[in-house]
């Protein structure tokens, strides 16, 4: 049975397909009460009671919501071009997904252990505009056109400093893969992980992670004072629960590449505790929580403003700080705090 | 026929069909949306041959930086299909003989290629030492082609620095955002507070 799927085609293929349902399947599931914490955070944060109807205190409000998104018809405006308005939903969606074939949850516990893991989510994300791009542009309307040329400008720009922070830790670790960047930070706790040493890189990846995924303040793409709602104006039913997915999907990556990167992923934060999946679920949860208070309390950025921020001052401050830990770990300054090589040297 | 072979004719379909398309499409939108699909398969080409590293780097900076600023320009390009179709029966005998030429040329360089003795020992390991081949880049570009390296990257700072310089107008009498002095505004000297009368005004 054991060697069914570990030698003849169909056998791998079906393990694969396994492994696949077996991150995807709980990873949805857990995004519906992600979205339903979203919610709670929000109104609690505005004094409000937020979804409290369906099931015990609202829990299944995000099942009740996909299924009205599932049985509502799909309109489709006039002019628009309709094999790439429906296509922008679906690579939204795919792009969000399968990102995840490269992230691991606990040791060992990945689809794809690549040795450019960090590359490939990276190459992944700049890839999520084309969903934002193209369904604005095949909508063939205003406000949908104005909010995809919004996000393509905008991901760009913050996608640069996004990559220079990872070069940092890249740098520090010597590898791309997720195991090798996790290892790294193993040793005295909470006191090893790449926050201390990447400390202000921290703030700057969380911020552009924020631009990334067209969250608040930066939700300028969607803005619904001025947009009505950006690109996914002219989506209704189910290709527009697929772009919210995605979107939603996107943001939770963030969370899990934030806690690899810079919180030790599946690490302890004390010695004497067992490291496991548990912490990186913890970890992940936390970012999400913050993400959903940045939500909250943050007024949304002038567009300007936003360029401004990517450019003129995270993209400076990226690039120096690529320069400082180069030279940092080089000398290996503080006996190895910033050089930390699995391979090489 | 094993699963690599299989992903192979895939990717190369689709890497054909992508830019036979590129070409044929009617619309611009359409055609940039090919050349992306061209560019994702063959970044799934290099995988197959074990270029990872080249692969992950085709996707960021072709298809995620400049492809979209294709799409960028070309979306808001108001275009005249016909004159275009036009245009291009016009000049299709002179890509017709480019075509014929580039064809040419490699079937006579391919026709005198010859293998090297130990070519399959080599495009295994490009690098001695059994290392994986971003590690294999990284030596061969950042210590044993340092000075090449850096030097083609000189080259591309003044070519943008060229770019820059060709482009730049200060245009006078415009109205511009000025940061700091948005972040120095306090209440007390923003605004001013009126005791309004009813029935006076100001």
């Amino acid at each position: 049975m054991v060697e069914f799927f570990t030698t003849t085609n169909l056998g791998i293929l079906l393990l694969t397909l396994g492994q696949c349902l077996l991150v995807l399947v709980p990873l949805l599931v857990a995004l519906a009460f992600l979205m339903y914490a979203d919610r709670k955070v929000w109104a609690a944060v505005q004094m409000r009671k937020g979804p409290n109807i369906v099931g015990a205190f609202g829990l299944l409000q995000s099942f009740a919501d996909f299924i009205k998104y599932i049985v509502k018809e799909v309109v489709v405006p006039a002019g628009a071009d309709k094999f790439v308005f429906f296509l922008a939903p679906m690579i939204s969606f795919i792009m969000a997904v399968i990102a995840w074939a490269v992230i691991p949850f606990n040791d060992g516990w990945v689809l794809a252990d690549i040795n450019v893991a960090i590359l490939y989510v990276f190459a992944i994300s700049s890839l999520e505009v084309y969903g934002v791009i193209m369904g604005g542009w095949a909508s063939n309307s205003k406000y949908p056109f104005l909010g995809s040329l919004r996000s393509a400008a905008q991901m760009i720009s913050y996608e640069v400093s996004i990559g220079l922070i990872i070069i940092g830790v890249i740098i520090s670790t010597g590898s791309m893969n997720f195991g090798d960047i996790v290892a790294a930070q193993n040793g005295h706790g909470i006191l090893s992980w790449y926050f201390l040493p990447h400390f202000p890189m921290l703030f700057l990846f969380f911020i552009s992670a924020l631009a990334e995924t067209n969250r608040p303040p930066f939700d300028l793409p969607e803005a619904e004072s001025e947009l009505v709602a950006g690109y996914q104006v002219e989506y209704s039913s189910t290709p527009f629960l697929l772009f919210m997915i995605g979107e939603l999907t996107a943001v939770v990556l963030m969370c899990a590449l934030v806690s690899l990167l810079f919180l030790g992923g599946w690490l302890s934060p004390v010695e004497f505790l067992p490291d496991g999946f548990f912490w990186m679920f913890i970890k992940m949860v936390f970012c999400f929580f913050i993400f959903a208070m940045v939500k909250a309390i943050t007024p949304r950025y002038r567009y300007d403003q936003l360029m401004r921020l990517g450019w003129k001052v995270f993209l400076p401050l990226s690039l120096a700080w690529v320069v400082l830990v180069s030279f940092l770990a080089k000398f290996e300054v503080l006996g190895g705090f910033w050089a930390r090589w699995v391979i090489g040297g | 026929m094993s699963v690599a072979d299989i992903a192979f004719y895939c990717f190369a379909l689709t890497t054909v069909a992508g830019g036979l398309f590129t070409v044929i499409g009617r619309n611009p939108v359409h055609s940039v949306l090919w050349l992306i699909l061209a560019f994702l398969s063959s970044a799934g080409l290099f995988v197959l041959l074990g270029a990872e590293f080249i692969a992950m780097l085709l996707i960021i900076v072709y298809v995620g930086a400049v492809a979209v600023l294709f799409l960028f320009v070309v979306m808001m390009l108001d275009i005249d299909f016909a004159e275009l179709k036009a245009e291009m029966s016009r000049y299709m005998p002179l890509a017709l003989l480019i075509g014929v030429v580039l064809l040419l040329q490699l079937a006579m360089a391919y026709g005198a290629w010859n293998f090297s003795d130990g070519v399959d020992a080599r495009l295994a390991a490009p690098v001695e030492g059994g290392i994986h081949n971003t590690q294999g880049l990284g030596y061969l570009i950042y210590d044993k082609y340092i000075m090449l390296f850096q030097l083609a990257g000189l080259v591309l700072l003044v070519a943008m620095v060229g770019a820059i310089v060709l482009t730049l107008r200060h245009r006078q009498n415009i109205k511009r955002q000025d940061i700091l002095a948005q972040m120095y505004r306090d209440p007390a000297k923003a605004m001013e507070l009126k005791d309004v009368k009813p029935g006076q005004g100001l």
